[in-house]
């Protein structure tokens, strides 16, 4: 069987490498890619469109704002799913491990994780908000966000990062993120545009149809941090313990 | 050999990150093929997402060119600034439409956006993924593919091929690691043997190990090993009695 | 040429980091090493001017990837039959 695979593999591997030949050469400026029409058009109009000057963000948020929507919902649909896989099961018997982690939380590790976590959890903030001028926005942010309720788990023990995230209010979390996220798109439609078209926001708000586009995109960027951070711990808390909230790792 | 032209040439010198795409896309699959352990399929499936993301992000490359981020000069920002002396630089116009000699000094952005969404896509199937592993371990005991193939055989065998009534008992985790160095052939003898209560065929080195201090695993752990353990039952029986983990 | 260089290094590292990773029996070790993958693709990405995706890599590849792997693992055997 290994082998059958591998010179599966090595055939798949040939024909892959023959089709490689084809490929523009690299950094190529006139390559098929990098001189198409939508790109070109995304560099040269996310300025005066936007006024945001990060194109990622604004192509992430803006012109491709629907599929950010749905891979978010994704991220959602994944954390509720690990739940009920590791929940759902009908033989919870206990299961032994082969190694028990020492629970004596260290003095230097929880020091150090006391004074880092809040300067992790300001500079995820700042990179969510930031993320219009540098790189960075909703994604980063949260995970970064996520991460550090991760890392007081990991120093303490998973309850006292339960104390303070609790997983009920997990999934609440990431349930508003999306709300947040359809929520903008449908007050466009409410306001006579199409679902996420910002720029009818400006009838509300006292600023320019451009401006409306940057705060509608840090409001959806801010949806989508609720909902990875929340996800993130969950999908943590969730794999470390066999779904059972108890004796984390 | 490495003349111009050639095909070695081609591959690797001019494309040599396209080749080492291929290799890295070869490493994922054949794991994903070849190997025994779930996890390691699973590290083989990650390793190719990240191999096609890769080949998707490079092919926006462009030599010469800057991060996809508007140039001081071209900041659509510069119209909010304070007017200063030097009003009469480019910055201080605000937005404009950029033309094509500009356009081709920044980097694509359309395949970063693309595979930002593939990443974190990628990372939530990947708990999934592992969600499904520790269900399958609870549920057979190991999660070896080779090891898994024998005992859905062998249910199947003892249910005749359908949905029986009769269920075969489910080793417990605990078991397979007392046998894991012994050969993996199931024989009727380990089956009956099975319904020997726990206590009498707990391996000492399993009591050897450090108890732990910190109080938050010391009930669970504590009463865990030390109840006997119910005799199994089968799964489609009537509900039993809530057993010790109700942490529902 | 440096930063050719650069790249071709990485590069080659990257294939020997992933063939590793699937080489070692210990499971841990496994997804520690796949951490170094998960880094080593961030570099080069900030390399091709790719820095959205290269800090969403280090973020979520080294952040949220390895250490959900680590804790799965704790929840299974460590050694894999091969």
């Amino acid at each position: 069987m290994k082998r059958t695979a591998f010179i599966l593999v090595l055939l798949i591997g040939l024909l892959l490498a023959w089709a490689a030949r084809d490929f523009p050469a690299w950094g190529d400026p006139h390559s098929p890619a990098s001189s198409s029409a939508v790109s070109s058009h995304f560099i040269a109009n996310t300025g005066v469109d936007t006024e945001v000057p990060n194109m990622v963000t604004a192509v992430l948020a803006d012109y491709r704002g629907f599929d950010t929507m749905f891979e978010t919902v994704v991220v959602f649909i994944a954390g509720l799913a690990v739940f009920s896989i590791l929940r759902g099961g009908p033989n919870r018997r206990t299961r032994d491990r082969e190694f028990v982690v020492d629970f004596e939380p260290d003095l230097i590790v929880t020091n150090t994780v006391r004074l880092i976590v809040p300067v992790i959890q300001i500079f995820a903030l700042y990179v969510l908000a930031h993320g219009h001028v540098s790189p960075g926005g909703g994604f980063q942010g949260g995970v970064a966000m996520g991460a550090s309720f991760i890392l007081i788990a990991l120093s303490w023990d998973l309850k006292t990062a339960l104390a303070r995230f609790p997983i009920e209010r997990c999934f609440t979390v990431a349930a508003l993120g999306i709300v947040i996220y359809a929520g903008i798109g449908l007050l466009s439609m409410f306001l006579g545009g199409e679902f996420l078209d910002y720029a009818h926001l400006a009838k509300v708000f006292p600023v320019s149809p451009e401006m409306a586009r940057y705060h509608a995109m840090l409001g959806v960027e801010i949806g989508v941090g609720f909902t990875v951070t929340a996800i993130m711990f969950a999908l943590y808390a969730g794999l470390s313990t066999d779904g059972r909230m108890r004796d984390g790792l | 050999m490495f003349e111009e032209g050639s095909i070695f040439n081609q591959l690797l010198v001019e494309r040599l990150n396209y080749f080492i795409y291929v290799v890295l896309l070869l490493i994922g699959l054949w794991a994903m093929i070849a190997k025994n352990n779930l996890i390691k399929k699973l590290i083989g499936m990650s390793v190719f997402q990240t191999a096609i993301i890769l080949f998707y992000v490079s092919i926006g490359v462009k030599d010469g060119a800057t991060i996809p981020i508007y140039l001081p000069e071209h900041d659509p920002h510069a119209s909010h600034l304070p007017l200063e002396s030097n009003a009469s630089e480019v910055g201080a116009h605000g937005p404009q439409v950029l033309e094509a000699s500009l356009v081709s000094s920044y980097t694509n952005p359309l395949p970063h956006v693309l595979m930002l969404t593939a990443i974190v896509v990628g990372v939530a199937t990947l708990g999934l993924a592992l969600s499904v592993c520790l269900r399958i371990y609870r549920g057979y005991g190991t999660v070896e593919e080779d090891e898994l193939l024998e005992k859905l055989e062998q249910m199947d065998g003892q249910t005749g091929g359908g949905r029986g009534r009769r269920r075969p008992r489910k080793r417990s985790p605990r078991r397979n690691t007392q046998e894991s160095n012994q050969s993996r052939k199931v024989t009727s003898a380990e089956k009956s043997g099975s319904q020997k209560p726990n206590s009498s065929r707990r391996p000492n080195p399993k009591n050897a190990k450090p108890k732990p201090s910190g109080e938050s695993l010391n009930k669970s752990e504590t009463k865990d090993e030390n109840r006997p353990k119910p005799v199994r039952k089968r799964r489609k029986s009537p509900p039993r009695k809530p057993r010790e983990d109700s942490s529902q | 040429m440096g930063l050719e260089l650069f790249n071709t290094l990485i590069l080659s590292l990257l294939v020997v980091v992933a063939v590793l990773s699937l080489w070692v029996r210990d499971l841990v070790v496994s997804a520690v090493v796949f951490g170094i993958y998960s880094f080593l693709m961030c570099l080069l990405w900030a390399e091709m001017g790719a820095v959205d995706v290269a800090f969403t890599e280090a973020t979520v590849g080294a952040g949220v990837s390895t250490v959900v792997l680590i804790a799965t693992v704790f929840n299974l055997k460590r050694k894999a039959k091969d």
